[in-house]
């Protein structure tokens, strides 16, 4: 496996004026609450490893207080952290000199924000190019870089309009634009798209989805909303009272839950959405694949499509393929046991 | 015998107090008794003042001896203060004279476009610019052309200078907690004392023929607005877009000329507005020492007992007022809307 982007290692982070001093107690296992009645310090993250693979787009997700908020501004040491290790493309963030940190947060992260977090008293092409102009930049190439990536994410014409007079999801075009327009390998979205509706927001992930699949950034990217961490992520972490619940491959935590609070989160899902054909069929053993297949499907396909291709009939069996490649069969009684959560299959279990 | 007397008595202080020897009327009280001729029986029980104490014991100050005391100290340091304080301010002097200068000799018929043309350019707005020119001319009409220039001519230079030193405190203040704590209650005290206190100590520090005495007065007071909100406006400064500026990497000048200044450009302006009006209110204090302009006329009328020509003064000061408020209220009002257009 290739060096991760990012990699958070043993990451420690206590709001109050004694962090060091009751670290240890967190480290031998006191928790958020405690922690705040005992010590007065508020926990906000609780030893953090995660991996962040270069071009893969990364989803914190946790309820409100989990400390994603607090996890993604220790990428670029908004906030500093009480301990751990930060490394930023092989680079340790915790021994950047004041100059080095600056050049990091010009040169290799930008950011999206919550509130768009806008220049108000700048047009939106100045905002766009905001990046550019900070790093030095004449105002010849930010204007043409700022203007190239407004056009990108459909807000051409808007150039000299202020920020205040666009609406909530094209301000948060403008902050993806100026994002895009510093031109960095890394990019920080924290809750993007929380402010948005329902609507704009799913035309929001769709416009990110395909910005990925050109630019290949490495995107870490918070949310509340399992819907859309599932839509988005390749590498999904779950976060609780600032500790990392569980994280890996979403359709996986999705299908393996190994904790309740996570059980709870995913029993909510239209399962059928979200989960694909990969994820549950069965992997081709020695090359045979059964005669009375009704036909071929992606391993991407989703259940939903499935379901729709089958009429629902439970009798039939697919021939998978990835590419040209065939890699496995999937049984439509497979598919729908898939549909039940487990905890719900297990109480079943439990009744009868 | 002194109501005081048993209390040094008993904290055995009798001796280091010495007695009572001399015979010369000491205070006001002893002056009073020595003409009523009797020994004056005083109340029963007597506010412990240093006079009353002093009468008991020798050595107790008395409240003579206080302002002379402060009199006597400050005269003492009024050479080091002189030599420090002249050259630092004889700029001003010079300013404030050549400003006055300049607003005078300008004739009338470019100085008047001259302000309508300012005024327009800094509010943009009809009416206000109309406003501007007609109550110019009602001033000249009454002939308080002259006076109203010379008024102008203060506050302009005062305002200035305010501005200039009021921004880069404010911002000091701004990005500073200690800072902060320590110049408020120094603001505070600028504004809540009555003006007329601190002329006081200037007239000891500077001749009254020089025009800085009044360019001082005029700036401590009206100097406070401008950097309270200063301070204020850049604090008040969205959190969130702040951080975003730390997340592109700003260094702190970037941040400060390219955020935290325009954002708080209304609240600065607010206080620039404030400043120009107190400059005002203080210009016609300071016709007291020696300020020329329309305050004098209020003074003449006050002196003279002139009802007419300090009420024409009095309508002078109000149109002035009118005047520079609308104007920089206009241009604050524009600052506002292209923060916020919506
Ligand atoms: N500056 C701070 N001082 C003290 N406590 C803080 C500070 N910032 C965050 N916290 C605490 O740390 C915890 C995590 O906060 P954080 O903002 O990271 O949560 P979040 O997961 O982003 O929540 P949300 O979804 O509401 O944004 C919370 O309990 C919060 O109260
Ligand atoms: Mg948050």
């Amino acid at each position: 496996m290739t060096q991760p982007m990012v990699s958070l290692s043993g990451l420690y982070k206590i709001f109050g004026p004694r962090d060091m001093e009751v670290l240890h107690h967190v480290q031998n296992g006191m928790g958020k609450e405690e922690l705040l009645a005992q010590h007065g310090h508020v926990l906000g993250l609780n030893n953090i490893n995660v991996d962040m693979q270069a071009g893969e787009i990364t989803v914190v997700m946790g309820l409100s207080g989990s400390g994603k908020s607090t996890l993604i501004r220790h990428l670029n040491r908004l906030i500093e952290p009480t301990a751990g290790e930060i490394i930023v493309q092989g680079e340790d963030v915790m021994q950047l000199s004041e100059d080095g940190l600056r050049h990091a947060r010009q040169e290799k992260m930008s950011m999206v924000f919550q509130k768009f977090a806008l220049l108000p008293h700048k047009t939106v092409l100045k905002n766009a190019g905001m990046p550019l102009s900070v790093r030095g930049e004449d105002e010849v190439t930010c204007d043409r870089e700022a203007a190239k990536w407004l056009n990108r994410v459909g807000l051409t014409g808007f150039e000299n309009h202020y920020p205040a007079q666009l609406s909530g999801g094209m301000q948060q075009r403008v902050g993806i634009a100026r994002a895009l327009t510093a031109n960095t390998p890394i990019m920080l979205m924290d809750e993007a798209f929380s402010a948005l509706d329902p609507l704009i927001r799913t035309d929001m992930q769709d416009l990110l989805l395909e910005l990925q699949k050109e630019l290949h950034k490495t995107i870490i990217f918070i949310t509340h909303d399992l819907d859309e961490a599932l839509k988005l992520a390749d590498h999904l972490v779950i976060l609780k009272d600032g500790f990392v619940v569980q994280q890996g491959e979403p359709q996986h935590i999705l299908l393996n839950p190994n904790d309740p609070y996570i059980e709870d989160f995913v029993s909510d899902i239209n399962r059928a959405r979200v989960l694909r054909v990969r994820s549950i069929m069965t992997p081709l053993v020695d090359g045979k694949v059964p005669e009375d297949a009704h036909g071929e499907v992606d391993v991407n396909d989703t259940l939903e499509s499935m379901i729709a291709r089958s009429g629902g009939d439970t009798s039939h069996a697919y021939i998978v393929k990835d590419g040209e490649q065939t890699v496995g069969t999937l049984d439509m009684t497979e598919l729908v046991r898939a549909l039940v959560p487990r905890v719900a299959s297990e109480a079943g279990a439990r009744q009868s | 015998m002194a109501f005081y007397d048993k209390l040094f008595s008993a904290m055995g202080l009798s001796d280091w107090c010495g007695t009572s020897d001399d015979k010369a009327p000491l205070s006001l009280a002893d002056l009073a008794a020595q003409a009523g001729g009797a020994e004056d029986a005083g109340p029963v029980f007597p506010i412990p003042s240093f006079d009353n104490l002093h009468e008991s014991c020798n050595r107790v100050w008395q409240s003579r001896d206080v302002t002379n005391g402060i009199e006597d100290g400050f005269l003492a340091a009024k050479p080091a203060l002189k030599a420090v304080l002249d050259p630092i301010t004889q700029p001003l002097s010079w300013v404030l004279d050549g400003a006055l200068w300049l607003f005078e000799a300008t004739p009338w018929f470019i100085m008047v476009p001259l302000l309508v043309a300012i005024s327009w350019y800094a509010s943009r707005s009809r009416p206000v610019t109309i406003f501007v020119a007609v109550a110019i001319m009602l001033l000249a009409v009454v002939d308080h052309y002259d006076v109203a220039m010379q008024t102008l001519s203060i506050i302009f230079v005062c305002t200035t200078i305010s501005v200039l030193f009021g921004v880069p405190i404010g911002i000091a203040m701004s990005k500073s907690d200690r800072l902060q704590k320590s110049v408020v209650p120094l603001l505070d005290l600028l504004q809540t004392l009555p003006t007329f206190v601190y002329l006081i100590p200037l007239i000891f520090l500077f001749s009254v023929t020089e025009s800085k005495l009044y360019g001082i007065a005029i700036i401590l007071y009206a100097i406070v607005p401008v950097i309270r909100l200063t301070d204020l406006g850049i604090r008040l400064v969205d959190s969130d877009v702040i951080e975003a500026a730390n997340a592109f990497g700003m260094n702190d000048r970037q941040k400060l000329i390219r955020v935290q200044l325009p954002l708080a450009l209304p609240n600065i302006m607010a206080g620039i507005n404030q400043t120009i009006m107190m400059s005002l209110a203080m210009v016609v204090i300071a016709s007291l020492v020696s300020a020329p302009g329309l305050g004098v006329n209020v003074l003449r009328g006050i002196r003279n007992l002139e009802l007419g020509v300090g009420i024409v003064a009095g309508i002078g000061i109000v149109l002035l007022a009118v005047i520079l408020d609308r104007v920089s209220k206009a241009a604050l009002t524009r600052v506002d809307k292209t923060q916020v257009k919506h």
